[in-house]
């Protein structure tokens, strides 16, 4: 039995393609508010190895990288707007789930307002007598 | 053998829907309509049957089997198994569509039998389509000979009893739309459009809504304990994909009340009918079709999406040109004043629309973006959070009131006192949540207001307005989504969190519970092998619950999932995830505690139950027949 | 109250035919390609990491030393590596300045791989914690950039390096004098 746990904890490594190297494990960070502001930039991040999940959620070593990193710089003191913005400049708009305010996605934005807009028009029309 | 037979039943099911179709045209076709449409259902049952059995038995020389089965899959798997895959969904689709258009020839004909049959034509139109996309794009028969010995496996992901009701249940939803579609084209080509026709078609969309509630939230949940990573929605394509719909559906269910009740809101009412089973279809061929990558969608292939597309123009674009063509002439129905129970359903309707209009940009902005500008960004929950939440709680705010207000004209005198109790429900409930809580996010104290605010009105309704199926149909529905706001909002403003390295026999503590790491050691399962981790789950010494969360190796095909350690209690779940190993004898442990989560899922099934006490009000108010023929009228119209 | 007017019942049938047009014109598009780093045409990151056994690691100043350089991203558990591996030699024999980065490997572990695989870096620096990755806008390995003399990310050559390739590298370190 000892010999099976071993071979399996020592294939696992291999199987996860990950370092061979034991590497820290993830641990959160001490002060409470950056780690929920980490925390909330994590679910704000994409994976990039992923079909559609944030780094927050995402298993894939990538994902596992970018939170460290997230936490350090934010336990270094950055804002997590800054932080958002350098994985921006390395990877483009594509890397973080809220589309950026500018001209492209202007029209996203302005969406539920002018829905809004439009059905109240629509709705006074059947009201007018 | 029987494959061959199930082949050959589909062409049969094929016929039967030529015949339904050809109904529309006319010259004594059209009594051959109720026949056919029990007939097809004959056929494509038997179609699914043969398939079933080739996945039970694990025929291998039909090459779904192949790529879909295993031997050592459980006997639950390998039927389930049948609509795990895109040629058996689709079969499951059409399965569901011959049973909808047999329902509809076996219903009483309340609006005359020329009218039913135009409604079976229009099903039979739409099953044609289907079936041949079926017959000619996706063979779920097609041989693969010589027979290999074993097959390559199913997802992992996907063996789970979830999933066993999750697709039917959703495709029930989604095809049962189409009765209400077909419903929509055969009005507007009689040019008969009226409370008649609104009180005829509730039924369907009732039903049709309810199961689709249910299939949403399964699949939720289904994500929540299956997938790993705690959260139970992502505005994912597919899942929006299926929203969709239901939004409509929704829109759909309270234009009809009004149609029905004060013969208003003509032309929207078709207008929803058509979109809300044009959103089923886009959802069908937004997932199918390889357009969006996302963790659900099926295999890709371009040139079935073009196959669907056709489709989708026949039929969309017919119903829609059909609207335009003939709306114009449906005479206009009654006005009302704003402030009256029209007004609020208006007001309703225009909130739903407005989110249905969001989610459905949201969903296809990237792609639209790319194609016109090559440039690529992700639209994910932070922009539906930020725009469909509000719409919700705007909508939840009317949803109390609403049910207050007299029809055509309502005065507001009484609204005051009748919402007191709410009003103050809700405001105990945000002092509660800052005080005793220490909740400070604006969103989450008005989810936990909202919620009070939602509940309690609904729960007044039930003891002001006495018991008729409609209102505790009613009352039930916008109760359940109190709930699942509740569920919602505590779950996310109340979760605490641990991420950890533990040795074995390591304790943390969070928040009252203590976990303790008994051991982690190899396990195996039929077709996998997992590392699996004993907590311990104690609250001030007793203890509650054993998590054992694993990190599995599937062998065929290989991949690697995560299972989460689950425990329900009263107040919430305790959810652990097993992480990595540190090479020194640590493990990394990410424990969560969700505060009344499973209220999300209780909400939903109680809207869905209210969906089914308002249809079996329905079901027993009898409506004159007026056919030609039959002896007579069975009565005055009962009153509403 | 009007009856609709007919200009409003033809819109929904013209957004559906937008709409069906878009996405008919969208199947067969991969909707996502192999993302691209967004760093090229900006500088390198500054950066330091240290060598092999005590040697000389590689840094940001090494890369702005005044002639174009190949940066290849690499690890010892990464498979495409090893095969990619005779190209990087062929490439070293015709001129080509290459640096290597090791990332989320020990030193021990990359040894051992350009032991048995060839060492044809002029500098390697190690990176455990896979870092680099991050601030080159990598999304896996091996990739290989090319960096011109005054220390700009010119090119981004994703996934291992092909017989083919070789010479489109040798092209792009020409341009990147």
């Amino acid at each position: 039995m000892r010999l099976l746990v071993a071979a399996v904890l020592a294939l696992l490594p291999l199987a996860h393609g990950a370092a061979q190297q034991p590497t820290a494990l993830e641990a959160p960070l001490g002060d409470a508010r950056k780690e929920a502001a980490a925390l909330a930039l994590m679910r704000e991040l994409r994976c990039l190895q992923c079909q559609n999940e944030s780094i927050a959620e995402s298993n894939a070593p990538q994902a596992e990288m970018m939170r460290r990193m997230v936490r350090e710089r934010i336990a270094a003191g950055e804002d997590p707007k800054t932080v958002r913005d350098w994985f921006i400049e390395r990877y483009g708009d594509w890397v973080t789930f809220m589309p950026p305010p500018g001209p492209e996605t202007a029209l996203l934005w302005a969406t539920p307002v002018v829905l809004l807009g439009l059905g109240g028009l629509a709705a006074l029309r059947l009201f007018r007598r | 053998m029987i494959p061959e037979i199930g082949h050959f039943a589909l062409w049969l099911a094929a016929a039967a829907a030529l015949v339904k179709a050809l109904s529309l045209a006319g010259h004594g076709v059209e009594r051959l309509a109720v026949a056919a449409a029990l007939a097809q259902l004959l056929f494509v049952l038997s179609s699914f049957a043969a398939l079933s059995w080739a996945f039970m038995v694990s025929d291998f020389s039909v090459q779904l089997v192949t790529t879909n089965s295993h031997t050592l899959k459980p006997a639950l798997y390998k039927f389930t198994g049948v609509w795990a895959n895109h040629e058996g969904s689709l079969l499951l689709w059409v399965l569901v569509l011959a049973l909808a258009g047999a329902a509809v020839a076996l219903a009483p004909a309340t609006l005359g039998l020329r009218f039913r049959q135009r409604v079976l034509g229009v099903m039979g139109l739409v099953s044609l389509g289907f079936i041949a996309f079926l017959l000619l794009a996706s063979n779920p028969f097609e041989r693969s000979l010589p027979a290999p010995t074993e097959g390559q496996g199913l997802n992992p992901l996907l063996q789970d009893p979830g999933l066993a009701f999750h697709p039917p249940l959703l495709y029930i939803g989604y095809v049962g739309l189409s009765v209400a579609f077909a419903f929509a084209v055969a009005a507007m080509l009689e040019g008969n459009v009226g409370p008649r026709w609104a009180k005829a078609v509730r039924p369907w969309v009732l039903w049709a809504w309810s199961f689709l509630t249910v299939g949403v939230a399964l699949g939720s949940y289904w994500a929540y304990y299956e997938l790993g990573w705690g959260g139970w929605w992502f505005w994912d394509p597919v899942e929006n994909a299926a929203l969709m719909p239901w939004i409509a559906a929704t829109a759909l269910l309270h234009s009809v009340a009004v149609l029905a009740r004060r013969d208003a809101l003509r032309s929207w009412t078709l207008l929803l009918a058509v979109m809300a089973f044009s959103l089923s279809m886009l959802g069908t061929f937004i997932v199918r079709s390889g357009l969006l990558t996302s963790v659900h969608a099926f295999a890709v292939d371009p040139t079935r999406g073009l196959f669907l597309m056709a489709l989708l123009a026949l039929y969309v674009g017919g119903a829609l040109g059909v609207y335009a063509w003939k709306a114009g002439s449906v005479p206009v129905g009654e006005g009302f004043e704003p402030v009256s129970r029209e007004g609020a359903l208006v007001a309703n309707n225009l909130l739903l629309s407005c989110m249905l209009g969001v989610v459905f940009i949201g969903t296809l902005y990237p792609m639209a973006l790319e194609g016109l500008t090559g440039k690529q960004i992700s639209v994910g929950p932070p922009y539906f959070n930020a725009t469909v939440v509000p719409l919700l709680l705007a909508m939840v705010v009317l949803m109390a009131i609403g049910p207050w207000l007299s029809w055509k004209q309502s005065g507001t005198a009484h609204l005051p006192a009748r919402l007191l109790p709410a009003g103050v429900a809700a405001a105990a409930a945000t002092v509660v949540a800052l005080a005793l809580f220490d909740v400070r996010a604006t969103i989450a104290l008005l989810g936990f207001a909202a919620a009070f605010w939602l509940g309690v009105a609904s729960l007044q309704i039930l003891l002001k307005q006495g018991l008729t199926y409609g209102v505790v149909g009613m009352a039930l529905a916008h109760f359940g989504v109190a709930v699942a706001i509740l569920g919602a909002t505590a779950s996310g403003a109340l979760q605490r969190e641990a991420l950890v390295s533990m040795r074995v026999g390591d304790v943390v503590e969070m928040d009252g519970w203590q976990a303790r790491l008994i051991d982690v050691r190899p396990v195996a399962g039929p077709n996998w092998t997992a590392l699996q981790a004993e907590l311990q789950i104690s609250r001030h010494g007793a203890e509650m619950a054993i998590l054992k969360p694993q990190s599995r190796t599937f062998t065929r095909p290989a991949m690697e999932t995560t299972e989460a350690g689950l425990q329900a209690f009263w107040r919430g779940d305790m959810y652990a995830v097993l992480g990595k190993p540190d090479g020194f004898g640590r493990w990394q442990i990410h424990l969560w505690f969700k505060p009344l989560v499973r209220l999300i899922w209780a909400g939903a099934f109680l809207m869905a139950l209210g969906g089914v006490v308002a249809l079996a009000g329905r079901a027993r108010v009898r409506l004159p027949k007026r056919e030609r023929g039959w002896p007579g009228a069975f009565g005055p119209q009962p009153a509403e | 109250m009007m009856t609709p007017n007919r200009a409003l019942l033809v819109l929904p049938l013209l957004l559906f035919a937008v709409v069906a047009v878009f996405l008919v014109g969208n199947l067969g598009r991969p909707q996502q390609a192999v993302l691209k780093s967004a760093m090229v045409g900006k500088p390198v990151p500054q950066f330091a990491l240290p060598g092999l056994d005590g040697g000389p690691g590689l840094s940001s100043r090494d890369l702005a030393g005044g002639a174009p350089a190949l940066v290849n991203v690499f690890a010892s558990w990464c498979l495409p590596c090893q095969v990619e591996a005779p190209h990087l030699a062929t490439l070293a024999r015709q001129g080509a300045t290459l640096h290597g980065i090791a990332v989320r490997d020990g030193p021990a572990d990359t040894r051992d791989f350009l032991a048995k695989h060839g060492n044809p870096f002029a500098r390697v620096g190690i990176d455990r914690g896979g870092q680099m990755m991050l601030a080159l806008g990598s999304t896996g390995v091996p990739e290989t950039f090319v960096v011109d003399g005054r220390g700009i990310i010119r090119y981004q050559h994703l996934g291992d390096i092909k017989a083919v390739d070789v010479a489109n590298l040798l092209r792009e370190l020409e341009r990147a004098r």
